[in-house]
């Protein structure tokens, strides 16, 4: 048994081990906004925060964020789609197909937790870790200025 | 999938396929519209695309695939035009799959979505299920108030007459009583009374994609469903000799390890154990005789297979022998590697079989096949088989496949555990399952003449059939000649119009499955035939602009495109030191799209800082996902003109994931401008033909920067 603070919430969940923390979210506690795009920490659709930061949960064993870490998922950055990160993305229409989305928003909100009003290199070096196969890049960077607005 | 001249090709013989479903592409669907209008729980269903409730929401029952495109948003917009519908009352939802319902005419009456044809082909269908719902409720409305229909008006989801209103909801049930009238006594508005058509319209797809909800084939869960992974074959045409799963049933969670055509399947009750099951699987193959097979081997054999006659694909005059006349001579040869497609999503496919059923839940782009195929393996009627359409995390063609692979191999595993299934793919597996766009090698003779125009042009293709060997193969290979091989070679404009030109092909077969990719054969003759008119300016020592005006002078919506980009672009003004302009041009899918590349070189590496985009796809629906969709492409071209390749070595893949089998990320982005030429044309494709340009006007601007010319994708300078 593991207990997992998600999004706020303590849970105890039972689970492998060495299952990665994408898989615990996904297959246990059934939080299916985290996405699997390739395993290997290579293209950020699994990207959760773990107390603020963003991580690579298709590589992080649950055990190790299993110590009062606070997990926040897409589903716990806001219930209605009001985060400046979400609104500025709809305002900008950034999605295509959607899946490397949450990912997307992930490590965009975080970047902006850590540096309010980024520039370009500092977009580069906080996204480019996230694959968009649809090319949403353009609006994306938008997107991220235009959240550094809202606030 | 094809340009008009395959499309029509496939057009005309997809109608074998489908058992004489083919109707009169007149009003596609009218069988649907015939119909009595469905009548439940006081919902109006005036056909199989809408219903509108008591409480006003108008649900569109989209029978395409959404996968990125913007369909969700545009055919709804066709509906709501016509319907004068509440913008804000509307949603969206994936139709059941249904041939009788959501069949295409043009596709042999098959549910399908691809070939950049959902707009164009749908235009006339969404706009009537629109009309003909909102002619059914101004009778109603008629009735109630007692005045002729023709006193009455709609506006945004009421029905007014004088002082009189009542809004669609409450019209609804009343509507509903109603005969469905024919569709030959519906009017479209006239386009200078559009509202909705043209204006640049927010997706509705957004706030279910931006909070985690939007629900993809990967998402879906319910009690008792098992996970499982496939053990495919590591070499091209490998079979399994023998297996032993032992070890794999000794991790907690895996519940079975069954054989299936494709490989050895694990079943366990979450990813993490199926996959740990997989590794500790033990497979003994028969590698069978592609065992020795390369990309370098490949290659040697097309460029062998290039010297010799093939199969003519277009010819007229002598153009061998006006070769040996013409005053300069370019003899170049051109290729690009098997690729991926790589959609973000891994594919997956739920599967649960029962007493006379079997039902589906996955990103697919072909419902049509994907119920025949389930029928076959499950000995099931294909009405029997229900597909429950999610969302798709991206397609660019691999999602609608000919055998409907990924879907039969699901059926294939819950039909042998006997168990509810989703199959999932790891990147490694989607990597290397074995769907690509072929190598392809080109040999080009070009002859200019006295005043530097081309006076003959010999062109052979090597690279494999896309279609031989499927389903499609009747349809869409003639004469030996798949159209999706040569398209935009033995089509083009450059090529067509002379009077010595002679374009052959050769289609070998390697073993190797090939597929569709976004933009399909333009995704290689784009790139060969926009590079080499470049080329051949170079030679004429003529401005590459300058040169296509001359040799598109018959050519309007080229022309206009062009034209409109390099005025964007500046084409000819000064630029940063170290910068370059490239540009390219092409047609595909019923649209034409320019492009101008600004390149400088970091060392070896080839920057992209801002490319410029002309498109003229006729009617345009929605701009905003027009230019969403431009930007779509580019990015796609650019991963294809920098990055992306994959090789064959002892007959399997080398690549497995994204850090081998790279794609466009996010620094290398560079500023895309979008320019859309207005037109009252029909409309055309718009998710596939921003693709062909990219890579030769990024190869184009290398050359004007480098003085180096590259005629491989993905383009490598050369440490000259």
């Amino acid at each position: 048994m593991l207990t997992l603070n998600i999004n706020g919430k303590d849970q105890e969940l039972d689970v492998p081990a060495d299952m990665p923390l994408l898989w615990v979210l996904r297959d246990v506690a059934h939080l299916t906004g985290t996405k699997f795009g390739c395993g290997m920490a290579q293209c950020g659709a699994c990207t959760v925060h773990v107390d603020g930061a963003p991580l690579r949960s298709c590589i992080t064993p649950a055990t190790a964020v299993a110590h009062g870490q606070k997990i926040l998922t897409i589903e716990g950055l806001s219930t209605d789609g009001s985060h400046p990160v979400q609104q500025a993305w709809a305002e900008l229409d950034v999605v295509q197909c959607g899946y490397c989305q949450s990912g997307q928003i992930m490590s965009a909100a975080a970047l902006l937790a850590k540096i309010p009003k980024p520039t370009d290199s500092d977009i580069d070096q906080a996204l480019s870790g996230n694959i968009c196969r649809c090319g949403t890049y353009p609006r994306i960077r938008a997107a991220v200025k235009r959240a550094a607005e809202i606030g | 999938m094809n340009s008009p001249v395959s499309r029509r090709g496939f057009l005309k013989g997809s109608a074998l396929l489908s058992g004489g479903l083919m109707v009169a592409f007149v009003v596609p669907g009218a069988n649907r519209f015939a119909r009595a209008a469905e009548h439940q729980n006081k919902t109006f269903a005036p056909n199989a695309f809408l219903r509108i409730a008591a409480d006003n929401s108008v649900t569109v029952l989209l029978g395409h695939s959404e996968m990125g495109q913007g369909i969700w948003t545009g055919l709804t917009m066709l509906i709501a035009e016509e319907l004068d519908a509440d913008w804000s009352k509307i949603r969206v939802e994936h139709s059941p799959a249904s041939a009788a319902d959501y069949g295409l005419p043009a596709f042999g009456g098959m549910q399908i979505t691809g070939g950049s044809t959902s707009t164009w082909m749908e235009f006339d269908r969404y706009r009537l299920a629109g009309a003909t719902a909102r002619q059914m409720l101004v009778e109603a409305a008629a009735k109630r108030f007692e005045v002729a229909p023709s006193a009455i008006r709609t506006e945004s989801g009421v029905v007014i007459a004088g002082d009189k209103r009542a809004t669609y909801g409450e019209l609804a049930d009343a509507a509903g009583q109603l005969p469905v009238p024919d569709p030959k006594t519906i009017t479209f508005k006239e386009t200078k009374d559009w509202k909705v058509i043209g204006k640049p319209t927010k997706r509705l797809d957004t706030p279910e994609k931006i909070t985690g909800r939007a629900r993809f084939g990967m998402d879906v869960q319910f009690e008792g469903l098992m996970t499982a992974m496939v053990a495919r074959a590591p070499v091209f045409g490998a079979t399994v000799k023998s297996f032993e799963g032992a070890a794999a049933l000794a991790i907690p969670g895996v519940h079975k390890v069954v054989q299936v055509p494709s490989g050895v399947a694990v079943v366990a009750e979450h990813f993490w154990a199926a996959k740990l099951g997989r590794d500790a699987l033990k497979v003994d193959w028969d590698l069978g005789p592609l065992a020795d097979m390369s990309s370098e081997k490949l290659l040697e054999s097309f460029r062998k297979l290039a010297a010799t006659p093939g199969t003519s694909a277009t010819q007229a005059g002598d153009a061998k022998a006006n070769f040996g006349k013409a005053a300069k001579k370019i003899e170049v040869e051109y290729s690009v590697p098997y690729l991926a497609h790589a959609p973000m999503e891994p594919l997956n496919c739920t599967v649960k079989i029962s007493a006379g059923k079997c039902e589906i839940w996955t990103g697919t782009q072909f419902q049509t096949l994907d119920q025949m195929v389930a029928s076959k393996i499950t000995g099931l009627k294909p009405e029997q088989v229900a597909i429950h359409t999610e969302f798709l995390g991206g397609g660019f063609g691999r999602r609608a496949n000919p055998t409907s692979d990924f879907v039969a191999e699901a059926v294939q595993v819950a039909k042998a555990a006997g168990l509810p299934v989703k199959t999932v793919w790891a990147r490694e597996d989607d990597i290397r399952g074995g769907y690509y766009r072929s190598m392809y090698l080109h040999k080009a003779q070009v002859g200019l003449g006295a005043d530097d125009l081309p006076m003959s042009w010999q062109h052979v293709l090597v690279g494999q059939s896309i279609m031989a060997g499927t389903m499609l193969e009747a349809a869409m290979v003639k004469n030996g000649i798949d159209a999706t091989s040569v398209e935009g070679v033995a089509d083009s404009p450059y090529i067509k119009d002379l009077p010595h030109h002679q374009v052959d092909l050769h289609s070998p077969q390697t073993g190797i499955n090939v597929l569709w990719l976004r933009s399909v054969g333009h995704t290689h003759t784009g790139f060969v035939m926009e590079s080499l008119i470049d080329e051949l300016a170079t030679a004429a020592g003529k401005d590459p602009v300058e040169y296509r005006r001359t040799l598109l002078k018959a050519h309007p919506r080229h022309l206009g495109v062009l034209n409109l980009a390099v005025e964007k672009a500046n084409w000819g003004a000064p630029l940063p030191d170290g910068h370059a302009l490239g540009v390219a041009v092409h047609e595909s899918f019923g649209s034409y799209v320019a492009q101008v590349a600004e390149v400088s070189q970091d060392n070896l590496a080839i920057r992209v800082h801002r490319v410029v985009c002309a498109v003229d796809c006729g009617i345009a629906v929605n701009p905003q996902s027009i230019a969403a969709q431009m930007e779509s492409c580019i990015t796609f071209g650019l991963g294809m003109a920098l990055h992306s390749k994959l090789t064959v070595r002892d007959g399997g893949v080398v690549q497995s994931n994204y850090h081998d089998y790279q794609v466009l990320r996010l620094n290398e982005m560079p500023v895309v401008e979008v320019h859309i030429v207005p037109s009252s044309e029909k409309p055309g494709g718009i998710g596939e033909p921003g693709v062909p340009p990219t890579a030769p006007a990024v190869a184009n601007a290398v050359f004007a920067l480098t003085g180096q010319r590259l005629r491989e994708l993905p383009l490598q300078l050369s440490g000259v």
